[in-house]
């Protein structure tokens, strides 16, 4: 890996990141879609979520990560505290691969 | 720190559960900084410029496939263009949160920078536009204080540090986003857009390279309309009359 790598990646995240902002500013949003706008970032997040909990690099990630998400899902659903979905999540994936290796 | 707890319940503060909520994604990513450098030292990858990646760079997801890549003999423009079509899903995060992050030019310059995918979550966890705003800058800066020290730290303690895997940690930040996103998702029209967006996100794995399926999930977002009301109260004002439904999904 080399310096130039890291700047290239650097620079083109960057302006992916700030087009959004400096863009938005020249609209004048109407309500509607700046709702709408809101349900497309919660949509990225549920996606980017749903995603990472069933694939690694493109294949399937094992089912002790996809019961960890899981758990912490249903716990998160059910009102439980920010770190209990979390430790429950980490736990439950922790303990499958403790029970069934490989 | 102490002051937010002061203003707790006066407008625009964040309350102790909002800290507590923050403090524990701060553990999380530091292991997962931790372990990202622990990596990149075993292979082979000079620790400086692992660690400048994570402060320049400052996307953990697209760190890892460059580590991963260039360790694996890829070509470097093949790791540069993999990372970025990852971070596609922030041009439509600032889209969406841009107002977020402030009116001034250098607030909108600076706030870019730390817009991960815990930061836009916390600010639309919040629904008073000032909360959201502190939200979106607490929880951005805080998670860019903790992600290259802990990238240094794990390069240095090198291999001692547990495997991410056997801590579980891949579910942890997975879960962690979706508790996050959890109360927007009461909402019905939300609700759908999510659901199709992300079987459209999975469906696409196989077919897409990485990064692109999540951007594809905003196909989603047209199983919301028609938005009958808007559902924030803070926003006040009903919506502009239906003036059509819009186009969307030709992400």
């Amino acid at each position: 890996m080399t310096v130039g790598v890291v700047l290239m990646l650097a620079a083109g995240t960057y302006a992916l990141r700030v087009a959004g902002p400096l863009l938005r500013d020249r609209v004048r949003l109407s309500e509607r879609w700046q709702r709408l706008l809101s349900i497309a970032a919660i949509t990225l997040l549920g996606a980017f979520v749903v995603t990472s909990a069933l694939f690694e690099s493109g294949g399937f990630a094992g089912w002790a990560r996809v019961a960890g998400v899981a758990v912490g899902g249903v716990l998160a659903w059910r009102r439980a505290p920010f770190v209990v979905v979390v430790l429950a999540a980490a736990a439950t994936t922790a303990g499958l691969r403790v029970l069934l290796p490989g | 720190m102490s002051s937010l707890s002061r203003t707790r319940g006066s407008r625009g503060g964040l309350g102790s559960a909002f800290l507590g909520k923050m403090l524990s994604m701060a553990v999380a990513m530091s292991l997962v900084g931790c372990s990202l450098g622990a990596i990149a030292v075993s292979k082979g990858i000079p620790l400086w410029l692992v660690t400048l990646m994570a402060a320049l760079v400052f996307a953990g997801g697209s760190e890892f496939m460059a580590v991963g890549l260039i360790s694996a003999g890829a070509a470097p423009i093949t790791a540069v263009v993999g990372g970025l079509m990852l971070n596609a899903r922030h041009f439509p995060f600032g889209l969406a949160i841009g107002d977020v992050l402030g009116r001034g030019l250098l607030a909108r310059l600076l706030g870019s920078h730390i817009m991960v995918d815990e930061a836009v979550a916390f600010a639309l966890a919040e629904q008073d536009p000032q909360r959201r705003r502190r939200a979106y800058w607490i929880a951005g800066l805080t998670v860019y204080g903790v992600w290259a020290p802990s990238v240094l730290l794990g390069g240095l303690l090198g291999q001692r540090v547990g495997d991410p895997a056997a801590l579980g940690l891949d579910a942890a930040l997975p879960a962690a986003l979706l508790a996050l996103v959890m109360p927007s998702l009461r909402d019905r029209p939300t609700l759908r857009a999510v659901v199709v967006g992300a079987a459209v996100a999975v469906v696409a794995t196989p077919l897409l390279p990485e990064g692109l399926p999540v951007v594809a999930a905003l196909i989603g977002v047209a199983a919301a309309v028609p938005t009958p009301k808007s559902k924030s109260a803070a926003a006040g004002t009903a919506g502009t009359p239906e003036a059509g439904t819009p186009e969307r999904g030709n992400a």
